[in-house]
């Protein structure tokens, strides 16, 4: 945890600051996005989508969110 | 009679597997897959653009619950990335069944068949269902099918160049020595090209390009469901023995 009490975080290569205590779930949904679409990685790691509401943010996490899209 | 095909357990009428990139649109795309008759799409799983998590997505024009999606590893050029990418794939839709691909190099996108063989081993290992992506070599082949590949999927010309299918003898030999389902993935053009991959016996075919860049994707996608209906029509048919010379279709008795 940060001095104020944040976790700064990188999201798909993106810096986010994210409050004390975020979930997967609330930084999913801070995102604007649907967890039932997503599959979220943190630090390299697969992050079960049934522990997105327990799992919290640390400051220094690096996480990848991906979807399905077009492809060959 | 209903002729079907089955792939670790899973049984599919359509014989014809389509990719789902390089179109205008998603309603362009899945009027494609809705003309082709496919019953499985290839996805490939990439980053959600944060800064814009409102653009239209995938699966809100084709139904996964409907189509059977198959995540692909295109873009990977060694097996932990490969590896990588489906445990993020199946954790995104919860499919085991999926397309492995480990690139060799950007130029011809020829498989790296050393990477290809131990990221199959090891998502065997994991409980995936792996259809792997190779070079056309009935010893490759094999070897993949030992590794735990639930099908074999040789390239019939480089990914994307719509050359047709350059050796039939080795797609042949790989349909004769397989225990499990062979689909040529690569290098159809036109129908008559899927026809002459399932000509040889085939279990099913896989494009993506050939449909995508045709003028009309839409029509074109037709033309590749009747082209492998036919094609499989015709090697379940049995064709005729060729001949050096001419045989007349008319008798020869009775001539006036």
């Amino acid at each position: 945890m940060s001095l104020d009490g944040t976790a700064g975080v990188t999201i798909n290569g993106e810096h986010r600051r994210l409050p004390g205590g975020t979930s997967i779930a609330q930084m999913i949904a801070e995102v604007g996005l649907d967890p039932l679409r997503v599959a979220v990685e943190r630090n390299l790691e697969i992050v079960p989508r049934s522990t997105f509401g327990e799992v919290i943010v640390e400051d220094g996490d690096s996480y990848e969110i991906v979807h399905f899209v077009g492809g060959g | 009679m209903t002729d079907t095909w089955t792939v670790a357990g899973r049984t599919f009428t359509s014989r014809l597997i389509v990719g789902t990139g390089k179109y205008k649109d998603f309603e362009q795309n899945a009027a494609a897959v809705e003309a082709s008759g496919a019953e499985i799409v290839t996805v490939a799983v990439r980053r959600v653009n944060v800064s814009d998590p409102n653009q239209p997505m995938l699966v809100d024009y084709i139904d996964p619950k409907k189509i059977t999606y198959l995540p692909n590893t295109a873009g990977c050029f060694t097996a932990e990335e490969a590896i990588r990418t489906l445990r993020l794939a199946r954790e995104a839709g919860g499919w085991d069944l999926v397309k492995l691909e480990v690139l060799g190099e950007a130029k011809t996108l020829y498989p790296d068949m050393r990477e290809t063989l131990r990221a199959t081993e090891t998502l065997a290992n994991e409980g995936f269902k792996p259809m792997v992506y190779c070079v056309d070599d009935p010893i490759a082949a094999k070897q993949l099918e030992e590794a735990g590949a639930v099908a074999i999927m040789p390239l019939g010309a480089p990914i994307g160049s719509g050359l047709g299918i350059q050796n039939l003898v080795t797609i042949r030999l790989i349909v004769e020595g397989a225990n499990v389902p062979v689909l040529v993935d690569a290098g159809v053009g036109t129908a008559s090209d899927a026809a002459v991959a399932m000509e040889l016996g085939c279990d099913g075919v896989l494009m993506n390009t050939a449909i995508a860049e045709a003028k009309d994707p839409v029509m074109m996608a037709r033309a590749m469901k009747l082209a492998v209906e036919s094609g499989r029509l015709a090697y379940l048919s049995g064709r005729m023995a060729k001949r050096r010379y001419a045989d007349p279709s008319s008798p020869l008795a009775g001539l006036i």
